[in-house]
Order: C-alpha cells, then structure tokens, then sequence
C-alpha cells in the first residue's frame, strides 16, 4: 500500500515534479477550433438572469425567515437561503473566478467578490489554488483542492456537510491572514506581489464580521449572524455533496480527466445551485466553456467520455463503497469505462494507475 | 531583424489567432476586430501553455489553462493569474501576407 503526502511541500510533491505529473500535457477531446469558439463564447445574459433569481430568491428567503423568526415556522426559510448563501455562492466564486460566467469582466468579479466572502474564502489566494487545481488536478502533492485524500478523513467529510472544519480553518487562516501573515501552504502558491491584497481583503472581513457578531451582542440575538456568517455552516451540505462527487474515488496521479473527474446528471434545481458544474470531466477538459454552454460541450464530446452518472444516488452509490474501501486500501480507485466509440486511455502517459486492472 | 513570411492574412479570422513556429520559437498571431494583425510570444507566462487554443475578445486572448487574459496589442497582462507580460514583436501585411519582425 502506497503512503500518500498530500502537502504542497512533501515527498510527493517533489516526486510529482522529478517524474513530470506536474504541469503535464493532458488528454483534450479533439473538436474543431470553430465550435470550440462558439462554445466559448462569453455572455452577459444567462448570469445577470441567474444572478437576478439567486439574489431574489435570498431576500424573500431570508425576509420570510426574519419575518417568522424566532418561530419554528422560519426554519424551512432559513434551510432554502442557507443553501443559496452557502452551496449556491460556492459555484458563483467558482465561475466567476474562471472569468467566464459573465462577458464584462467588472459583473464576474463583483460577484466573485460577494461569492468569496459568502463561502469564506479570500478572493486572491483562491484564486491561486485553483489555478493550481488545473494544472494539477489530483496529483498527490500539488493540488491544494484534494478534499478526499486517500485514506478519506470520513468524519472531516461529514463534519464539512455543516462547515465545520471548513468555517474553523477559514477563520483561522483569516485571522492569521488579518495579522499580516500568510500560511506556509498559501505562501507556496500565492505569488509574493500578490500577499499584501490576501491581508488588505482578511483585514476588511475581520470587521464586517467583528460588526455583525456586534450587533447580535446589542440585539440580544444571533438573528444579524442567521443572515450572515451561519448559513455556510447551515447551508454547506448541498456544495459538499456536489463537491465530493467531483472526484471522489477516482484515479489519483494521472493526466486524464476522464479518468479523474465525475459527470453527473442532475435535477434542474441542483444544476441552477451547482452552476452546471455537474459537467465536471468537461469543465477540467475545456474550462473556458463558460457554465450555460457545458449541457452543449458535453453533448459534442460525450462520444469520447465515460458515461455520466445517471443522477446524484447514482454517483453516490457508485463513489461512497470505494471510499469505504479506501479506509483500508488507499490504491484502491474506480476506473471507469470508456464507450467503444472513445479514444483509449493512454496507459503510458499513467504510469502510476494500472490501466487495465480496474477495480470491481 | 529580418522580416519573417508568418501567414496569409486570410489563415486567420478576424477576432481569432494562430499558432506560428519558428527557429525553435512559438508565437501567437491575431487578427483584431479591426482587421489589424500583432504578434506575442506563443506561450502564456503563467505556466507555458500555448495560447492557440485560447479566445480572441476585442483586443485581448484570454489563455485556455487558468483563464488569464493579455492586450495582444501590448502584451500587458490584465488578469490573473499571469502577472508577467507578454512580448510582442511587430507585424506588417504584404501582397496578402502578414510579415513578423521576430
Ligand atoms: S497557463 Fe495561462 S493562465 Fe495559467
């Protein structure tokens, strides 16, 4: 059984740079550079519209929720805004950090802004740990984005359904960020011009929050911290549950994206909240395609990938017994099939993933 | 430096680019909206992908890998996460041919 070091500084790391996983060539599914151009294509539509139902939506939400608190009435109120204030923003930082969900660059990072501080995660470190989580997208070592590390830390999972580790380590790193520090991890990945703007954005959360836990002291009530602050613990179970599926118990170490990432068919609710990330072999393949052309891209190269899991059970029942086995056999990875009409995976180019030996 | 025969100016369409190889160097040429053509390293300066496959708006290519955008006309990169400009080198259009100074 293989040791795994998943520290941007460890082992593995070097490993990944001496044998060439980092910074690889990938696998890209050919299409013709026009299509790929339409498919590229930026516009300002589907978002201002997403946007428009997303922010609509939170402030009846949380309007009914002040309205009704502190009656058990208000709970179903505060279940639906929590889950756009803490699954929905998650997708928002993710698009808008690509740069693609809007054509004018000033609407993605507004919103890139807003979905940051939602989710708790400063807008310029995580934006270099993503970069990294492309380049090296589950590479032991270098992807800084892994959440499920082999062993799975399984209780750190479910505790993240209700943000607790995720909320605890922001808050420590924003604290720590505030007093002009960075963490060793954050200082390998961010560039060092780019260090004064993580500490200026953690100095200004610091007190919009030390503001908001003010006025829930002065108002005798954690009402002003329901609105802001606890729906990404209350609301984080729906970008978990997505987020697990991405790549959860697939290959480790490979240069495939069909091989490490998951495509899940998904109710239209959970797609709006998710942002059509459910398309996830084919946002890593292509991730300029912004999030309203992925039904079309995947519709253009599905010939070429295995095929999407049929629903979210689906995808969980398929994930969650190799994670179970990979409590006692972290090796163990599920491989999945490519249809006839596919290109092969390319067994050379994964040295470290037996090709061909697929688990059962 | 010598003139170098890159392409015909109707290889590229107009808001798009080219991949150009020569003497063991890359480069990326394009075709402005405005029917102008400019030359820029090929490779983008956050991790070396080429930026053929990236997307021509206005006068910026956005890079396929992370999304980075540069002024082709400039090199000057305007987003994250490139931080280092591009170089550019000068172009001329000849008898239908677009001529690089590289
Ligand atoms: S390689 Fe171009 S943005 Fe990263």
């Amino acid at each position: 059984m293989t040791q795994r070091d998943y520290s941007m500084t460890g082992a593995d790391s070097m490993r990944a740079v001496h044998t060439g996983l980092a910074a690889a060539e990938w696998y890209h599914t050919d299409l013709p550079r026009k299509r790929m151009k339409e498919l590229m294509k930026r516009a300002d539509g589907p978002a201002i519209r997403d946007t428009v139902i997303l922010f609509g939506a939170m402030i009846v939400l949380a309007g009914a929720g002040i309205a009704l608190w502190p009656t058990l009435w208000s709970v179903p109120f505060w279940l639906g805004y929590g889950v756009l204030y803490g699954s929905a923003m998650d997708s928002r930082w993710h698009e808008c950090g690509h740069g693609t969900a809007f054509k004018t660059r000033a609407f993605n990072d507004w919103l890139y802004q807003i979905a940051s501080f939602c989710m708790m995660r400063n807008p310029h470190t995580w934006r270099w740990s993503h970069a990294r989580h492309h380049t090296d997208t589950i590479i032991v070592g270098r992807d800084p984005e892994v959440v499920l590390m082999r062993p799975p830390a399984l209780a750190r999972v479910i505790a993240n359904f209700f943000g607790l580790v995720d909320v605890w380590t922001a808050m420590v790193r924003m604290i720590t960020n505030a007093a002009g520090h960075l963490t060793g991890d954050e200082a390998e990945f961010v560039p060092e011009r780019e260090q004064p703007k993580v500490i200026r954005v953690a100095r200004i959360w610091v007190l919009i929050y030390a503001a908001i836990i003010a006025l829930s002291i002065v108002l005798g009530s954690i009402l002003p911290l329901m609105v802001i602050g606890l729906p990404r613990l209350y609301g984080a179970w729906h970008h978990v549950m997505t987020g697990l599926l991405q790549h959860g118990g697939l290959a480790e170490n490979v240069t495939d994206h069909r091989l490490n990432s998951r495509t899940v068919l998904m109710n239209p609710i959970s797609r709006f909240i998710y942002w059509n990330m459910n398309y996830h072999v084919e946002h890593h393949m292509f991730p300029m395609v912004p999030y309203h052309r992925l039904p079309e891209l995947h519709e253009e190269i599905k010939h070429d990938l295995p095929a999407p899991n049929r629903s979210i059970t689906e995808a969980l029942a398929e994930m969650w017994p190799a994670l179970i086995r990979q409590l006692r056999d972290e090796d163990h990875f599920i491989e999945r099939t490519l249809p006839d009409t596919a290109k092969p995976y390319r067994a050379d180019l994964h040295a470290t993933v037996p090709v061909g030996v697929p688990a059962e | 430096m010598p003139w170098i025969d890159a392409c015909a100016t109707d290889e590229i369409e107009q808001e798009d680019l080219v991949r150009f190889d020569h003497d063991g160097r890359t480069f990326a040429i394009y075709h402005s909206p405005d029917g102008e053509f400019f030359c820029t390293d090929g490779l983008c300066t956050h991790e070396q992908v080429h930026l053929a496959d990236g997307l021509v708006m206005d006068y910026e290519i956005e890079c396929p890998k992370h999304n980075a955008t540069f002024d082709y006309r400039t090199g000057e990169a305007k987003r994250a996460p490139a931080c280092v400009d591009l170089a550019t080198y000068p172009t001329k259009v000849e008898g239908g041919r677009v001529l690089v100074e590289v």
